[in-house]
């Protein structure tokens, strides 16, 4: 190997490989894909892992939508959400064209520009004026663009399972309206079924979700915002308060149950299968817990969240954003926009839509009816309500803690700043009063505090 | 070689192709981007060593440092020594050795992410869970588990060992097969026990074997990812967020997610590290190596 051809040999492999690695990087801008029949094809997410009831519902409504769109050919793709794996498939071009994410991720989508922008397409829609202006702002750019279409909308709940509290002893129809009547529930379930009495996710920035949550209901806020300048708000009275109480349902009653690394789909699974008596999410969580796990209708319970008697305290919101790939061309995000138009928002705003949408979905023994707040007005809300009554299956009067007192609480937006860092930093928070009877929680908050303002800072 | 012209070449071409495809190209790549900021839709922006001074400005690098290296000293104090254990034994077994190597090769073959999810259950800390109701038929526990920050780590050793002993096993059985056996007569001849024979032609017989599989027990430990991740998500309260697992958080967690260039910053870092230790200690170690 000492000839002189190694040099040449080791060039020749050295430019091959950043050959190679220049392959990887793409550049910005998007292309149309159009079939031979001259439609664009726009390929669109279905959750993964539906009931085949669910899966069927969806083809029939991209059917109904390619009869009304001859220039359009929708390709359903299963895909769900995921943080973890979603730059990597953006790079690698396996992200469907139109997909959904929660509020909370939508922020940070667009500072990156990592979805299109597609605010002129949205503002042609007829009820673009209408949008809730708290929900819209989760899918706006700080100019106020609309590059996210908002297509769902809840606040927080207290989800219970009415098995349990019979089983305690404990009314089905009348759950807790404070917190420490959330706690002697709790305690109650633990000692009479042996279950976990109240559950809390802790797990990939589901604490810090949920103690926000607490924080609000509480009176408290995790952030203050004044012109440009973000401060953190951690180290508060009603933040103490709301952790204080965690730690004496885990430490003192010992009605938490034994896991403590609970993130939304491992809590859920529990709940569903009967091992948790309460936990905090989202209202309208009705449908995971019964399609993709199985739950038994007639277990389930929703009330709204206590609040405690404050004028700030509040219920944290949440929702869903149909967004657009940033990889499309323009055809393609038109086609996309109508799609977003018919699938997700005529159902909310045209009758004929809704009953169509609700029947199909009714046939294929798929919940109609859970809870969700207005995305648009109240008015075209309430409308769209009676348009489907007839075709609603959920268990209506087992939602009523929670659909008779929804509009009642004030709706408070999540923290709009770093949120999923900040809930980052709170998952260690409770992780910690969660696992260690000796928490000190002032000191905990402070430090989470300071780490909080760094990265507030930091922009 | 060096009459051949071209034709090395070519024939070297393919081999090198998948290479440096999927090894190099990666590679090549990850140097890059260690000193970028990109989203992945748009172009990326140079940064030069901004990635290195984050990750080294973030306190959750030594944190993860310690745990990492505290994943190692436990894996070392209990995983490297049993497999050699097991071995010796079932090398000293007369009849049956093929069934009682392949039992101790077994957890090898069960998919690692099953045998997590089975370990979950053992895990469960509640007093009903498959090892608190074993121990509290002693009278102990139950304990916490993964629930807690002191017992996370040893569980997770506790399921590394389990799952990784039956490849070494099998290593050094092959090792002590080539050991000579006149070597044994001569001891037994002389008197020498079993721990005598263990000591005096077992082990200096297995001392190169033993080197390596030291180093790559180093490196594999400081590489620690699918227990933590797949177990804890580095909780409780970060007590088992490893260098690795923390390099997953920067590129593709909810919370610190999207961030390549500290990813692969820290990644070069770690390898930096494990280049430096592996070469010093065949240094320090060349001495005393059978070779």
């Amino acid at each position: 190997m000492k000839s002189p051809h190694r040099t040449a040999r080791l060039a020749l492999v050295l430019c091959l490989s950043l050959t190679l690695a220049a392959c990887g990087s793409d550049g910005a801008g998007g292309s149309d894909a159009v079939g031979e029949d001259g439609r664009v094809v726009v390929t669109v997410a279905i959750d993964a892992g539906l009931e085949q009831g669910a899966v069927d519902a969806f083809n029939e409504r991209v059917e109904q939508f390619e009869a009304s769109h001859s220039d359009v050919d929708i390709q359903p793709q299963e895909y769900t959400w995921s943080a973890a794996t979603f730059t990597s498939q953006l790079a690698g071009g396996t992200i469907p064209d139109v997909f959904t994410v929660p509020f909370t991720d939508g922020r940070g989508l667009i500072e990156r520009e990592q979805i299109a922008d597609i605010a002129d397409q949205v503002d042609r829609l007829p009820y673009a004026d209408s949008f809730n202006p708290t929900v819209a702002t989760a899918g706006q750019a700080p100019d106020g663009r609309q590059w996210a279409v908002p297509i769902a909308a809840y606040g927080q709940g207290l989800h219970y399972n009415r098995t349990l509290f019979t089983q305690a002893g404990l009314d089905p129809d009348r759950p807790p309206t404070t917190w420490p009547q959330v706690r002697a529930a709790a305690r109650q379930i633990a000692e009479r079924t042996g279950q976990t009495g109240y559950a809390q996710m802790t797990s990939d920035n589901t604490g810090g979700w949920i103690l926000t949550t607490l924080d609000y209901a509480f009176g408290g806020r995790t952030e203050s915002i004044r012109g440009e300048k973000a401060t953190a708000t951690l180290d508060t009275p009603e933040m103490t308060e709301a952790l204080e109480l965690v730690a004496a349902m885990r430490w003192e009653d010992e009605s938490m149950g034994a896991n403590f690394l609970y993130d939304w789909a491992t809590i859920n699974q529990d709940f569903a299968a009967g091992r948790i008596g309460m936990y905090v999410s989202g209202g309208g969580n009705y449908g995971n817990l019964v399609t993709q796990n199985a739950m038994r209708p007639a277990d389930y319970g929703v009330a709204v969240l206590p609040l405690v008697d404050d004028p700030e305290a509040g219920v944290l919101g949440g929702g869903t954003l149909a967004v657009v790939s940033p990889k499309t061309g323009e055809r393609t995000r038109e086609a996309a926009v109508r799609w977003i138009d018919f699938y997700y928002m005529a159902k909310l705003t045209d009758k004929d839509a809704a009953v169509l949408d609700a029947r199909t979905l009714a046939e294929t023994g798929q919940p109609v009816g859970a809870p969700q707040l207005p995305v648009l007005d109240r008015a075209t809300f309430d409308a769209a309500r009676g348009w489907v009554k007839e075709y609603v299956n959920v268990p209506v009067d087992q939602l009523r803690p929670y659909t008779d007192a929804m509009f009642d609480q004030p709706l408070v937006t999540e923290p709009t700043r770093s949120t999923q860092e900040v809930y980052g930093i709170l998952d260690t928070v409770v992780q910690t009063v969660l696992t260690d009877r000796d928490a000190d929680i002032p000191a905990l908050l402070a430090d989470a505090q300071s780490q909080a303002q760094a990265l507030l800072d930091r922009g | 070689m060096r009459h051949g012209g071209l034709a090395p070449l070519v024939f070297l071409l393919p081999m090198v192709l998948v290479f440096g495809l999927f090894s190099w190209g990666p590679i090549v790549q990850s140097v890059v981007m260690s000193v970028q900021r990109t989203n992945m839709v748009t172009g990326a922006e140079f940064v030069g060593l901004d990635n290195f001074a984050q990750v080294l400005a973030d306190p959750l690098l030594w944190t993860a440092v310690r745990n990492t290296l505290w994943f190692a000293v436990l894996a070392l104090v209990f995983g490297y020594p049993i497999p050699l254990v097991v071995a010796v034994l079932i090398n000293e077994v007369r009849r049956r050795r093929g069934l009682f190597s392949a039992l101790a090769y077994l957890p090898v073959v069960v998919p690692p992410v099953v045998a997590v999810l089975l370990w979950k259950f053992f895990f469960d800390a509640g007093p009903n869970g498959v090892f608190n109701t074993l121990l509290g038929a002693v009278g102990i526990g139950p304990l916490r588990w993964l629930q807690d920050a002191d017992t996370a780590m040893p569980s997770l050793v506790l399921e590394a060992t389990w799952a990784a002993a039956g490849s070494t096993v099998i290593i050094y059985l092959a090792a002590l097969a080539a050991v000579p056996p006149e070597l044994y007569e001569a001891a037994e001849i002389d008197g020498a026990s079993i721990r005598r024979k263990v000591w005096h032609v077992t082990l200096p017989n297995l001392r190169g074997v033993l080197l390596v599989t030291f180093i790559l027990q180093i490196i594999g430990t400081a590489q620690v990812f699918l227990e933590p991740f797949l177990f804890t998500g580095g909780g409780p309260a970060n007590a088992t967020t490893t260098v690795l697992l923390l390099i997953y958080d920067y590129a593709f967690a909810d919370s610190l997610g999207g961030d390549y260039g500290a990813a692969t910053a820290l990644s070069l870092m770690l390898a930096a590290v494990l280049a430096v230790f592996s070469a010093l200690y065949f240094r320090l170690t060349r001495s005393w190596s059978t070779s």
